[in-house]
């Protein structure tokens, strides 16, 4: 097994290219589990570490574009603002340590139906920005990045550099369920985003499906019903029948297994109490905003 | 490959190193640094925490590559000669050690805690000490370690 440590994005592109055998590397929280465990022997390992455009973030055209390399520390201290509901999914993440070392990025090349990142994600409708040295770069939509269990729609050649995340303009939550509060893989989680400025609802849910999703009917149900009631101008209270009947179509967006941390029926019902509280909670700081 | 790492603020050099080995493997077995301890080998116990760069990790979860050119602290960093850390001697007042095993990551885990709050609350605490499992204490003697040494360094 090679060792492999660019110092820049080109040459990590590069030696993407001419190694496709090469694992890439990043806070090694995934990745190193697995050789620990010897679950796998790549030929190489394509540690990004070393490229300093990785690890930084800047606002652009109403986003943030947000390095894949910038570990969910950092996503906390500096992100909280803009990034609301990342940066709770990245309180949630592990332990301190994990938070320290573990990237959004890597949360996205591991592309676990679990991971933490990936509902905040969805329901702020981020975009991943993959990268060639062949073709330059490919803006994919988090909603089509993942593709199966631990898959996703890069290619062979290519690296995640960035994630473009719209700066929130409305208020975001994100739920989780777990065994306790630290270390946990998520049983379940759900994240939402209102966004006022285009009266539209966001939504991810992880654990729940092969892939992280969207709940997209539920997200079209709940903005039009809003609009009908004239709620988005009044800022009046959100109905309680209107939250339910919004996670019952949320839940519908899910296709549970049984696995080693809960059952299906569980995951089923957690999430629908997820979104339910969730979007109350959003609505109510929307209304607090006002 | 060779890598060359800052350990315990000595420069250390060690050849033949594996592409896949772990921070944690250079520090125990092939520099004799047994303080860190092997137990989950997936960042789930925090038994092998050291700083990395100042800050707290696995080393588990750090490939021993990632580590060149890096300045590492272990717990057998924390001591000056024979004189324990206020933490370390915290913990031994306060019979915050029972079998040990978990004791070297709680030890950095609680060191890099009060070096960045210096009057922790208890909730500050449980969240910093969150990655570190002890199975033999139920961490209340190890809160009260870490209450202790913040006293002291508080009074300087």
């Amino acid at each position: 097994m090679d060792f492999l440590q660019p110092a820049s994005w080109q040459e990590a592109l590069e030696l993407r290219a001419a190694r496709p055998d090469a694992v890439p590397l990043a806070g090694g929280t995934d990745v190193m589990v697995e050789l620990n465990f010897d679950r796998r022997r790549p030929g190489a390992l394509l540690d990004l570490g070393r490229v300093p455009e990785l690890r930084t973030w800047r606002t652009e055209d109403g986003c943030v574009r947000l390095g894949a390399g910038v570990p969910y520390a950092r996503v906390i201290d500096e992100l909280g603002k803009q990034l609301p509901g990342l940066a709770m999914a990245a309180r949630t993440v592990g332990s301190p340590q994990i938070r320290i070392r573990g990237t959004v990025g890597g949360n996205l090349g591991s592309s676990s139906p679990a991971g933490d990142a990936h509902p905040p994600l969805l329901a702020a409708g981020a975009v991943v920005q993959a990268a060639s040295a062949a073709r330059g770069i490919r803006e994919i939509p988090v909603a089509e990045f993942f593709t199966g269990v631990k898959r996703n729609a890069l290619a062979p050649d290519e690296l995640i550099g960035a994630v473009r995340v719209p700066v929130a303009t409305g208020p975001q939550q994100f739920s989780k369920i777990g065994t306790r509060n630290a270390m946990v893989i998520a049983v379940s989680a759900f994240a939402c985003a209102l966004h006022p400025d285009r009266r539209a609802v966001g939504t991810g849910i992880g654990s729940v499906a092969p892939t992280p999703r969207r709940a997209a009917d539920a997200e079209a149900f709940l903005a039009g019903e809003l609009e009908s009631a004239g709620l988005w101008e009044s800022r009046g209270e959100l109905p309680e029948t209107l939250a339910r009947a919004f996670a019952v179509r949320v839940a519908a967006a899910a296709s549970p297994i049984d696995d080693v941390r809960g059952t299906a029926a569980y995951r089923l019902h957690s999430l629908s109490v997820m979104a339910r509280r969730a979007v109350t909670w959003a609505w109510n700081d929307l209304r607090e905003a006002a | 490959m060779r890598i060359t790492t800052t350990v315990n603020g000595t420069e250390r050099e060690v050849d033949d190193v594996w592409a896949g080995e772990s921070l944690l493997y250079v520090l125990r077995e092939r520099l004799g640094l047994p303080g860190a301890k092997n137990a989950c080998e997936q960042g789930e116990c925090g038994s092998c925490t050291v700083y990395l760069d100042g800050e707290p990790v696995c080393a588990c979860l750090v490939a021993a590559g990632q580590a060149n050119g890096r300045q590492v602290t272990t717990v057998e960093g924390l001591a000056e000669g024979e004189r324990l850390h206020p933490v370390q001697e915290a913990f031994l007042e306060t019979g915050a050690v029972q079998c040990g095993f978990c004791t070297p990551g709680l030890v950095v885990a609680a060191h890099d805690l009060l070096q960045r709050v210096s009057r922790p609350s208890d909730l500050e605490i449980r969240e910093a000490l969150a990655g570190n499992l002890c199975r033999c204490t139920g961490y209340e003697k190890i809160l009260d370690a870490v209450r202790l040494a913040a006293d002291r360094q508080a009074q300087g």
